[in-house]
């Protein structure tokens, strides 16, 4: 089974944060990772790739820095790695994203099965993985929870509903995101840091995946960010004093209203 | 590509410091930017002396975009009843299409679905397209996807608005993409601009650290998604007016590749902290799964039902479905009882917009406080027996 998981580099959110009095983006020691969920996905195509045998490839879309998440991907299981990378496709919202990433899929020749994150820890979008399945032309579901069973044409898979789970069954080739609960990702062995340390990891450019001019990038994207700024504070806010007491009884006086 | 105009320049490093990608470096007399720059804009921002800019090359499919018009809701359908989700966005659809001054319609794919126009039409619609096929009775993304871009292409609407809920976040990305159109994911405030009648579509990015708001200026339909409670749905007004309407669809549907072979409805999932009016919410401060006996103790005196914050979820003290925040449920009731709740941004993004938040904590510095509408300092194992106590007092008071 030939497999693609696609890995995005992202900053760790939850240091990053807009200088209110600024409104710049405060960037004190934020660290770059892999996508938390794309971790869970490479770990599922290690495992079907264990099972059905085939080749595990990693791909990213992202500046020459992201080749660190393909190294560690290969450390963690993945057999190559493909870093799609040029300044061109820089600002890429999901839309041309997803082109980029189908673009350099297909260069890769005969897939079985696509694994993306369920969504990005930057954007949160979710929008990648369809988007990507729509240009590959293959079948997909989203928030993958488990896998049931897999054979060299088909896979079953639990997909996660708000108010429960479906069972599908999807002919490969297929793509699917996954959620958290698929599985436990393993640390990497010692021996797959010193493949990774080792591996060259090819780059392409978008002329080398036929990536067209228009379509990808800022200029690809149609959709524009025109602002960015800090969540705003409530106006009406009333913070209590005294004891309390003092600071209960005030409360239940501004409810009454609701109790 | 990011232009840097080095006569304007004074090398401050305000951008440098600021680059969430370490993107941009001092040299002698200007700033210079390498290969990791992904565009997002931040240094432009913060130049104080305008010397970044982001030239924008065209986007090659331009359409012609006074083609396309009217708000379209993608009403969600499952088990036999309209997603609550589907009545908010008619809420917020109604809104933009009079601004615009154009028609609201929704769609509603499905089997059975014949008799559910008027309270769609009651809730703000003025079409209602029933898509009715054996092929849409289970939910399918290749199905509904080419379903619902036969009917975008059909009636060209200039907005497409769909719930951020398992079915939209999956099926509207796909929709999208085979429309060419752009598409903005949960967003938490949607407006038209004056001047122009652009939808500005706003939403929560890095974990909420930060908001962005985004334009469609050259594709359309403008699509985006929005998550369930963040919108209001209107008052139903059974005097309305507004036509239903029955689209036949066929061929790629039935060829669905996608096999439903089990539906599990999961008996968890169905604690509900959405729909209710008073939520009593309890975070890593309650110390012990045992602070749950004190939250739920307040919750009953109040009707209320029981959340909780990411910190008391992942300690195992109650189960993931009272999550509340980013990677939890969003919710949007009159009260919000926040107990050793710290505020952090992610759970902020998921109450922040009920009516009244009401936050205990020791630390009169958390973060909750800014976004509290009133807010008590104190251990909470004295403030909600004494909060209780005094509850109980008014209650007898008045029924006296
Ligand atoms: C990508 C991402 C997604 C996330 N998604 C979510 C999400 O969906 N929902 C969510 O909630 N979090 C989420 N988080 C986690 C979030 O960042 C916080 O870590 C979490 O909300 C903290 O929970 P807490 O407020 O209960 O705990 P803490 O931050 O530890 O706060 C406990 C508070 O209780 C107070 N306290 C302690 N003892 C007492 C006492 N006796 N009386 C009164 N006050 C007391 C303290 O002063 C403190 O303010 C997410 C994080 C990331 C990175
Ligand atoms: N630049 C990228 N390179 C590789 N994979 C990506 C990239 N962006 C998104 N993805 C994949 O798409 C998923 C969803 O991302 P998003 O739609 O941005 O939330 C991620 O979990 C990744 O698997």
């Amino acid at each position: 089974m030939n497999i693609v998981v696609c890995i995005k580099q992202v900053p760790d959110a939850k240091d990053v944060r807009l200088d209110p009095e600024t409104n710049t983006l405060a960037r004190e020691g934020v660290e770059s990772i892999m996508n938390p969920y794309d971790r869970h996905a490479l770990e599922e195509a290690v495992q079907l790739k264990e099972e059905h045998g085939g080749c595990v490839t990693a791909v990213t879309m992202g500046p020459p820095q992201a080749e660190n998440v393909l190294r560690e991907a290969l450390a963690c299981g993945a057999d190559k790695g493909l870093l799609v990378s040029d300044r061109a496709f820089a600002g890429a919202d999901t839309w041309a994203t997803s082109y980029t990433l189908a673009k350099a899929i297909e260069s890769l020749g005969e897939i079985d099965l696509t694994l993306c994150g369920k969504q990005a820890i930057d954007g949160d979008t979710a929008q990648v993985g369809p988007g990507v399945a729509c240009r590959l032309g293959v079948p997909f579901v989203t928030c993958v929870q488990k896998t049931r069973a897999s054979s060299p044409d088909s896979i079953t898979v639990e997909r996660m509903m708000d108010d429960g789970y479906d069972l599908v069954r999807l002919p490969l080739p297929a793509l699917l995101t996954v959620v958290k609960d698929i599985n436990e990702p393993r640390v990497a062995s010692l021996k797959g840091k010193m493949k990774a340390k080792k591996a060259v990891i090819p780059m392409v450019s978008a002329a080398d995946i036929q990536a067209a001019p228009e379509n990808i990038g800022l200029g690809g994207s149609p959709t524009k960010v025109v602002r960015v700024f800090s969540p705003e504070a409530r106006g009406d806010r009333q913070i209590f004093t005294g004891t309390v007491e003092e600071q209960v009884d005030q409360l239940v006086q501004q409810l009454k209203a609701h109790l | 590509m990011l232009k840097i105009d080095c006569d304007k320049c004074i090398v401050c490093g305000i951008c440098e410091s600021g680059c969430p990608f370490a993107a941009l470096h001092c040299e002698d007399d200007c700033v210079v930017v390498d290969e990791n720059c992904t565009l997002c804009g931040a240094c432009v921002e913060s130049c104080e002396v305008g010397a970044l800019s982001i030239e924008v090359g065209e986007k090659k499919v331009q359409q012609d975009l006074a083609d396309w018009q009217g708000v379209m809701v993608f009403g969600e359908f499952r088990h036999g009843t309209i997603a609550s989700v589907t009545y908010e966005l008619l809420g917020v659809g109604r809104k933009l299409a009079d601004a615009r001054g154009v028609g609201l319609s929704v769609v509603l794919l499905g089997t059975d679905i014949g008799s559910h126009g008027p309270s769609l039409i009651a809730a703000g619609a003025d079409l209602v397209y029933l898509v009715d096929h054996p092929a849409l009775e289970q939910f399918r993304e290749d199905a509904y996807g080419y379903a619902l871009e036969k009917i975008i292409r059909l009636k060209k609407p200039e907005i497409v608005l769909a719930g951020a809920t398992a079915i939209g976040r999956s099926v509207i990305p796909f929709v999208a993409t085979l429309i060419d159109a752009g598409l903005t994911a949960d967003c938490t405030r949607l407006e038209i601009r004056e001047e122009d009648g652009m939808l500005l579509q706003t939403r929560p990015a890095f974990g909420g650290n930060i908001m962005a708001t985004i334009e469609c200026p050259d594709t359309r339909p403008q699509m985006a998604t929005v998550r369930p409670k963040v919108m209001v749905a209107a008052e139903p007004d059974g005097n309305r007016k507004g036509v239903v309407e029955s689209i036949d669809l066929d061929e790629k549907l039935t060829s669905s590749k996608v096999e439903i072979l089990e539906t599990v409805i999961s008996e968890e999932e169905q604690v509900n902290i959405q729909e209710v009016e008073t939520l009593v919410a309890g975070g890593r401060g309650l110390e012990s799964e045992k602070g749950f006996a004190l939250i739920r103790e307040l919750a009953s005196e109040l009707g209320a039902a029981v959340a909780a914050s990411r910190a008391a979820v992942d300690s195992g003290w109650i189960p993931y479905p009272h999550q509340v925040g980013q990677t939890g449920k969003t919710v949007h009731p009159k009260v919000y009882i926040a107990c050793g709740i710290s505020g952090a941004i992610q759970h902020a993004v998921g109450m922040q917009s009920s009516d009244i938040v009401i936050a205990i904590n020791r630390d009169e510095n958390a973060p909750i406080f800014d976004i509290a509408t009133y807010g008590i300092v104190g251990d909470l194992y004295e403030v909600i027996p004494a909060l209780i106590k005094r509850i109980q007092e008014v209650k007898s008071d008045s029924s006296r």
